[in-house]
């Protein structure tokens, strides 16, 4: 059994900051747990629905984070204790039903755990969700280790119990995905029954009386927070400096202040309770320095919340001077880490430091730059999309009016890059790229006449394609929408989705088959392998051509990974350096320099493309490719 | 422990087992009583991308999951350009270098845009960056016992057998066991053992 479930309390397991949340969760009796995945979330829905059969709760993934919340709450509704997570992009989606449930009040413990990307590590943003917790009006806690994850997630269960109130945990990539000691608590033996009183009506009216309602529930979080023990001070009771920090930024402030050797000088306020900001604890602290340093990833939120709740008590604290990101102290894009800690400090009070050798890394840096080419992100070895891409590029070139890709996300979002032959011109939200394509397809009455085609993974044509689909076919827009069917969520992790038949818990459901789908709607499909190079740009090429409405292609073929698993691709893959002769063939070496699967080498010596038998899989799309059958395909049965 | 906290780096490619090599190493030493953080950037990365583990060892305190700039004590890398590309960032005169030796070519270089450097001149230039290095074909080991994923078993090896972490092969290969199913936990305990043997 993982260690996840055990009843084990008091030992202390290295897990992910994930699975802690998870743990979390199990250790404060969920009943309900619904979740989209989306990186760096995709863990913690993923271990609780593993443990699901075994603890006897339900978990789900749901179509998309909206639907998830929404399911998470009727279960609190019902008196049960719920949970949805997601990344950051999620909380834009849920946002509208958000802002909605904030005045209706939940009954059951509600927790929304957002796991933000700061850098846009595995994202297309790196925005900051914090603010919906102002936007809403609900209380939020933030994570600075695994433990504290676990803990709050507790925590945050019994908050929103006794304020009636969903609370947001906000974790980060560093936090969701670093590894660190954890102990766990007792399991509990509690089982509730659900049930609904229908008398109780749950809806937001009368809107302003409801609003008064929920500023009364942060008031009594803020009291809770005054005290809690998620916020701690540490170092000298008169600091020259004051650090005031959350999340990841408290233990890169620890860590530089205990290498500067500043503990005398420096105060170091954590804050783990940043929505509503305890108030009280932070003009307290405000006294102790005149110089104040505001710590934190992505947006100012503490940093403008604080210099609010100065501006309100200056009378009495004096004058202060604030660093941060304001004062460009602290970045205004990507992560925290010691270093930025270690040069604002050092800029703020003045003093010199040198950890680094600066002699070894100008050195370094040298000979590194000529000898490191940057690796860039590519599809795997046997990923279908390659193949869906060249054979869309091969169409376009054909069809030669200009035709382009209104993209959207998943592993295929990648296409933007040389690895899909940059077929991919516009990434957003999503679903966005289908709702785009409704909306360039209407265009040609306007006097546009560019060939639209507009690509959306499996997955993402459940949680938001449904919608401008729909509206496409209405409105008679005209364009030829790809699905991208590689029957998994791949770029999160391969979690199912309605589109596989199986669920959250790997036990078979009802199957929603996308073409189904499209053909009620009534879109025409065809469907094709994307492997079958000579027949799917065909029919791209065709339905191109054919200019009639909203037409659908479904390219289906699984996910490499996947196959790999399911026993692997049947070839083994040789180059028959014969009729191999490189540049000189005329192909100008058309399987590196154009199809560039990673299981290729150029040979620059011999002049001729090699396999490199470690990382080809065998899927043999290349053979189809080479225009002088130079690469051969031999049968093998793999199950390793 | 030479140093308090002591930090480590194991980089390479994703779809290398970089994270299970840092995850095997994490729990073997938090059983024998540290406070451990790994930090992880993988994610996109899967897709063929640089993934980088820092692992943080500690009897003091909880430490955040990025170390600080120059301040490895050992950075094991599974591919050598990956292992180079670190250097400059978190190397430092006293860095101890372990890696593999078998390159894996990045997107540009197969298209023929970029070049691979001659894998002699790249041994001697980490050689140089680094107070010792093992270059080490764990690859080819791992392939030798079955299969090249292995690679990082190896590794793991090789970076127990210098002796530097405060934990024992046999904590290793006690971790190995619960960590793979029964039918590999076999042919991955020779890997860690001929990893380990290549820096006796
Ligand atoms: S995970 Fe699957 S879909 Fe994504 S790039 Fe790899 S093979 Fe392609
Ligand atoms: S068979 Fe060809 S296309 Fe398929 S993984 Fe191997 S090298 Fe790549």
């Amino acid at each position: 059994m993982k260690p996840i479930v055990l009843n084990q309390p008091d030992t202390s397991y290295l897990v992910i900051g994930n699975e802690a949340i998870a743990r979390g969760a199990i250790e404060a009796g969920v009943d309900f747990c619904a979740a989209y995945p989306g990186n760096p979330s995709s863990e913690i829905m993923e271990t609780l629905a593993s443990v699901s059969k075994d603890l006897n709760f339900y978990a789900e993934w749901s179509v998309n984070e909206k639907v998830a919340l929404e399911a998470a709450t009727a279960a609190s509704f019902a008196g049960l204790r719920a949970i949805t997570s997601m990344k950051q992009n999620g909380v834009n989606v849920v946002s509208d039903f958000l802002t909605n449930l904030t005045l209706s009040g939940t009954k059951g413990g509600l927790v929304l755990v957002t796991c933000d990307d700061p850098g846009g590590i595995s994202s297309t943003n790196e925005e900051d969700a914090r603010p919906f917790s102002k936007l809403a009006e609900v209380p939020m806690l933030e994570p600075s280790n695994p433990q504290e994850a676990l803990d709050m997630t507790t925590f945050a269960f019994d908050l929103s119990e006794e304020i009636g109130s969903l609370c947001i945990m906000r974790s980060t990539s560093r936090i969701s995905h670093s590894r660190g000691n954890v102990v766990f608590s007792p399991l509990p033996e509690r089982k509730r029954i659900p049930s609904i009183d229908p008398s109780n009506l749950r809806n937001t009216f009368p809107v302003a009386l409801k609003h008064q309602t929920v500023i009364e529930k942060l008031e009594t979080a803020k009291k809770i927070f005054e005290t809690s023990k998620f916020n701690s001070y540490t170092g000298s009771e008169n600091p020259e400096l004051l650090i005031i920090t959350c999340g990841t930024g408290y233990l890169y402030s620890r860590e530089a202040i205990n290498l500067l050797g500043l503990w005398d000088k420096i105060g170091l306020l954590k804050l783990g309770t940043t929505w509503p900001l305890p108030e009280n604890l932070i003009n307290v602290n405000l006294t102790k320095s005149n110089n104040i340093l505001i710590v934190e990833e992505v947006q100012p939120f503490l940093e403008d919340n604080i210099k609010s709740i100065y501006a309100q008590n200056a009378i009495n604290l004096g004058l202060k001077s604030f660093f941060g990101k304001s004062s460009g102290h602290i970045p205004k894009i990507g992560e925290l880490n010691p270093d930025i800690l270690l040069n604002a400090i050092s800029k703020i009070l003045n003093i010199k430091y040198q950890f680094q050798d600066k002699e070894y890394s100008d050195k370094a840096k040298n000979t590194a730059s000529n000898l490191t080419p940057p690796r860039e992100l590519g599809f795997c070895p046997g990923c279908p999309h390659r193949a869906s891409f060249f054979n869309i590029k091969n169409a376009l070139k054909f069809d030669a009016r200009n035709g382009f890709v209104s993209g959207d996300i998943g592993c295929y979002t990648m296409a933007i890059w040389p690895t899909g032959f940059k077929q991919v011109n516009s990434v957003h939200a999503m679903g966005s790229g289908v709702g785009l394509a409704s909306g360039y397809g209407k265009l040609h009455e306007l006097g546009f006449n560019q060939p639209i085609i507009s690509v959306v993974g499996d997955s993402t044509f459940f949680h938001a394609g449904l919608p401008p689909l729909i509206n496409a076919v209405y409105n008679k827009s005209n364009f030829l929408l790809i699905v991208l069917d590689n029957s998994a969520t791949a770029m999160t992790g391969f979690q199912p989705h309605p589109g596989t038949g199986i669920n959250a818990k790997g036990e078979p459901t009802n199957k929603i088959n996308i073409e189904d789908v499209c053909n009620a709607v009534g879109a025409k499909v065809e469907i094709v392998d994307p492997f079958d190079i000579d027949n799917a740009s065909k029919s791209i090429y065709r339905l191109l051509q054919n200019e009639n409405g909203v037409r659908v292609i479904i390219m289906r073929r699984k996910c490499a990974l996947v196959q790999r698993k399911e026993g692997g691709f049947p070839y083994k893959v040789e180059i028959d350096s014969d009729k191999c002769i490189g540049e000189e063939c005329g192909c100008n070496r058309y399987c590196t320099r154009v199809f560039r699967c990673p299981g290729l080498i150029w040979d620059k010596v011999s002049g001729k493309t090699k396999i490199d038998t470690v990382i080809c899989v065998g899927c043999g799309v290349c053979a189809k490719i080479c225009p002088k059958n130079a690469i051969i395909l031999k049968e093998v049965k793999r199950n390793d | 422990m030479i140093s308090d906290p002591l930090n480590l780096i194991i980089t390479g490619v994703g779809g290398q087992g970089n994270v299970l090599a840092s995850q095997i190493l994490g729990k073997a030493l938090v059983k024998s009583g540290y406070l451990i953080t790994v930090g992880e950037t993988y994610g996109l990365s899967q897709r063929g991308g640089a993934v980088l583990s820092h692992i943080r060892i500690s009897k003091k305190e909880k430490l955040g999951p990025l170390m600080p700039k120059g301040l490895a004590h050992i950075v094991a890398g599974l591919e050598p350009v990956e292992t180079l590309r670190i250097l400059p960032e978190y190397g430092n005169p006293n860095v101890i270098v372990i890696t593999n030796s078998r390159p894996v070519h990045p997107l540009g270089v197969i298209a023929g845009e970029l070049e691979y450097p001659d894998l002699d001149v790249l041994k001697k230039s980490i050689q140089d960056l680094s107070s010792k290095l093992y270059w080490i074909e764990a690859t080819s080991i791992a392939m030798e016992l079955g299969n090249p994923i292995m690679a990082n078993i190896v590794m793991l090896g090789a970076i127990i057998g210098t002796k530097i972490l405060p934990v024992s092969s046999d904590d290793i290969l006690q971790e190995i066991k619960e960590n793979f199913p029964q039918n590999k936990w076999e042919v991955n305990e020779k890997a860690f053992i001929h990893g380990f043997n290549l820096i006796l």
